[in-house]
């Protein structure tokens, strides 16, 4: 997804000198590419996500526009405020990458697992959030997000759900089955286990509909009311439960007064993960990965 | 385009310190020592160094000005009036219901004003930005902004001092009003910043320091800038917190401080005595 990134970036530089990339001193074998190509229009920032985040504004506001690029909650968290009072406040066409969303870097510690930036990014206005599922999505949405201005944020995951592509548009969801027992609604990667779930459900009888949601801010309204209107709704991601995907589907649907009968939100409890592992076996610890979505999505049919 | 000689900004400094002193009454709101201190630097600056046009808020070529001290923007706004971005009518509403003139700095519907702060430490890393934007676009126009010094405890500003070092942006000028007390306590009480000169010197920017109430000083300071090619500007204005009023001067106290009856009364006539001494001193030079 990185690298679909990264590609499709070149490719709009390439043709658009407003395009600057600043690095917070992370991308090693990824960005080269692009800096040999756009000396001028390639800035490290050192580890400085502050100032990374910062200068990008001031930028942005001179007409450039900027991706800050890093990993995990270094350039969500680690600057927040430099994103919501510079960036988001001044509605500058600032796009935040971060590289790791959720347990991509699962080796590596709690330091490192995006897990709380969908909810915290959501919250703060003039933000569009983007959590694409596969690399062809990651490098479609790039040109679209490039199309469009504004702050941005585009959260890149290290697995992919490995399905075939087909058209996606920003703000849009795409139904990638159809079903009729229960709607799977996923964010990122990890669409990859509510497909296979949807697999595991079938050979038991229950049709299960898996809807991939990209764009978790602005919420496709026509994704709202498909939940709605659905006899149970189940939304995973590899994020906590608090805020991110599964809320924004819950407060969309209960401000449209089109409730599902029955809905479940699969992520990380509140809770800090403890257990080193790769991104596949944390899934299976946190009960993420499809054997857990698909047992708790028949335990909550059968409740 | 109105430009102030010496004495003019001396004069303007005067009025931008009466208008910050009846706005923070008026709205019995903080920070009018700092705006007291800041006075002469943005008098100096916006009457006559900075390239700016009223009638073009957005034009191009415009000097970029950020205040980074946010807190101390009735002084920012009321410059902004004196030169004619708005009315005095929408002075009056700082601060008040529906008003668009926020007690720390917004840019929301404001002509005039570059950039929203009022959490310290944002400013000097977004001028760093758009300094390295135009130098990449190889434009004329300066980046400047005004930091306090109780500021200087964010980190923030240390990654802007490297970043800006590193890449040579000499179109980007810092000024510290540096006014020796911060919110609770004295700088040299609360974090110590000294020897300050050396560090930003040690942080390869050029420094000077300056009496940071002394207009002429200060204006052959700015039209000598930048002080070193290749290198970014820091100057450090040696201040007075609350400079003008005799009670405000140098004390911890009118950082929150609003004054209200008698003292309001009391810093109104010091700030007119010496605006009529000024204007005296004019009509003596003028004879």
């Amino acid at each position: 997804m990185r690298d679909a990134f990264i590609q499709a970036l070149t490719e709009l530089a390439a043709v658009d000198d407003r395009i600057v990339l600043v690095t917070g001193d992370l991308g090693f074998g990824v960005l080269q590419d692009f800096a040999s190509r756009f000396p001028q229009r390639y800035i490290n920032a050192g580890v400085a996500e502050q100032n990374m985040t910062a200068i990008a504004c001031g930028m942005a506001l001179e007409g450039f526009q900027v991706y800050t690029y890093s990993i995990g909650n270094f350039p969500t968290l680690r600057c927040l405020e430099q994103i919501r009072n510079d960036v988001c406040y001044h509605d500058a066409d600032v796009k935040i990458v971060s590289v790791g969303g959720g347990f991509s870097y699962g080796q590596l510690g709690m330091s490192h697992f995006a897990t709380e930036d969908l909810a915290i990014m959501r919250a703060l206005p003039n933000m569009t959030v983007v959590a694409p599922s596969d690399p062809w999505e990651a490098a479609e949405l790039t040109r679209q997000v490039s199309a469009r201005r504004g702050p941005t944020y585009l959260r890149l995951d290290k697995s992919a759900a490995g399905l075939p592509p087909t058209p996606a548009t920003l703000g849009r969801s795409r139904q990638v089955r159809d079903g009729e027992d229960v709607c799977l609604i996923a964010t990122g990667g990890i669409l990859e286990e509510a497909v296979k779930a949807a697999d595991l459900l079938a050979a038991q009888g229950i049709s299960a509909a898996v809807h991939a949601v990209a764009t978790v801010k602005p919420l496709d309204p026509d994704l709202v009311a498909t939940a709605g209107a659905a006899k149970a709704v189940v939304v995973v991601e590899e994020h906590t439960v608090i805020g991110g995907l599964g809320g924004a589907i819950a407060e969309a649907c209960m401000s449209a007064g089109a409730a599902p009968r029955r809905f479940l939100r699969i992520g990380l409890e509140d809770i800090y993960p403890t257990v080193v592992g790769d991104q596949r076996y944390l899934r299976k610890v946190y009960e993420l990965d499809a054997e857990a979505i698909a047992r708790r999505t028949r335990a909550l049919l059968t409740a | 385009m109105i430009l102030y000689q010496h004495n003019d900004t001396r004069a303007l400094a005067i009025r931008l310190r009466k208008h910050a002193l009846r706005m923070t009454s008026r709205a019995k709101s903080s920070h009018v020592g700092s705006a007291f201190s800041m006075a002469d630097i943005i008098a100096v600056l916006y009457g006559g160094v900075l390239q700016v046009d009223p009638s073009q808020p957005q034009w191009e070529q415009r000097d970029r000005f950020i205040l980074s001290k946010g807190h101390a923007g009735s002084c920012l706004y009321a410059a902004l009036m004196e030169r004619g971005f708005f009315s005095e009518e929408v002075l009056d509403t700082y601060y008040a219901n529906g008003s668009i003139l926020s007690g720390h700095v917004s840019h929301k519907g404001v002509p005039g004003v570059e950039f929203s702060t009022g959490s310290l430490g944002h400013g000097l890393g977004v001028a760093t930005g758009m300094a390295m934007a135009g130098k990449m676009k190889g434009a004329d126009h300066r980046v400047v902004c005004v930091l306090s010094d109780g500021e200087c405890d964010e980190g923030s500003n240390w990654e802007a001092l490297l970043f800006a070092a590193h890449h040579k942006l000499d179109n980007l000028v810092a000024i510290i009003d540096y006014n020796k007390i911060q919110s609770l306590a004295s700088v040299a009480e609360t974090l110590a910043l000294e020897p300050l000169a050396d560090k930003l010197r040690a942080m390869n920017w050029a420094v000077r320091e300056v009496d940071g109430h002394d207009h002429v000083a200060m204006k052959a300071l700015f039209d000598s800038l930048p002080l070193e090619e290749g290198r970014p500007s820091v100057i450090i204005a040696h201040t007075t917190k609350g400079k003008g009023v005799s009670f405000m001067e140098d004390t911890v106290l009118w950082h929150y401080r609003t004054a209200q009856g008698d003292e309001f009364e009391a810093a109104m006539a010091e700030l007119d005595a010496i605006e009529a001494a000024l204007t005296n001193d004019r009509s003596n030079i003028d004879a």
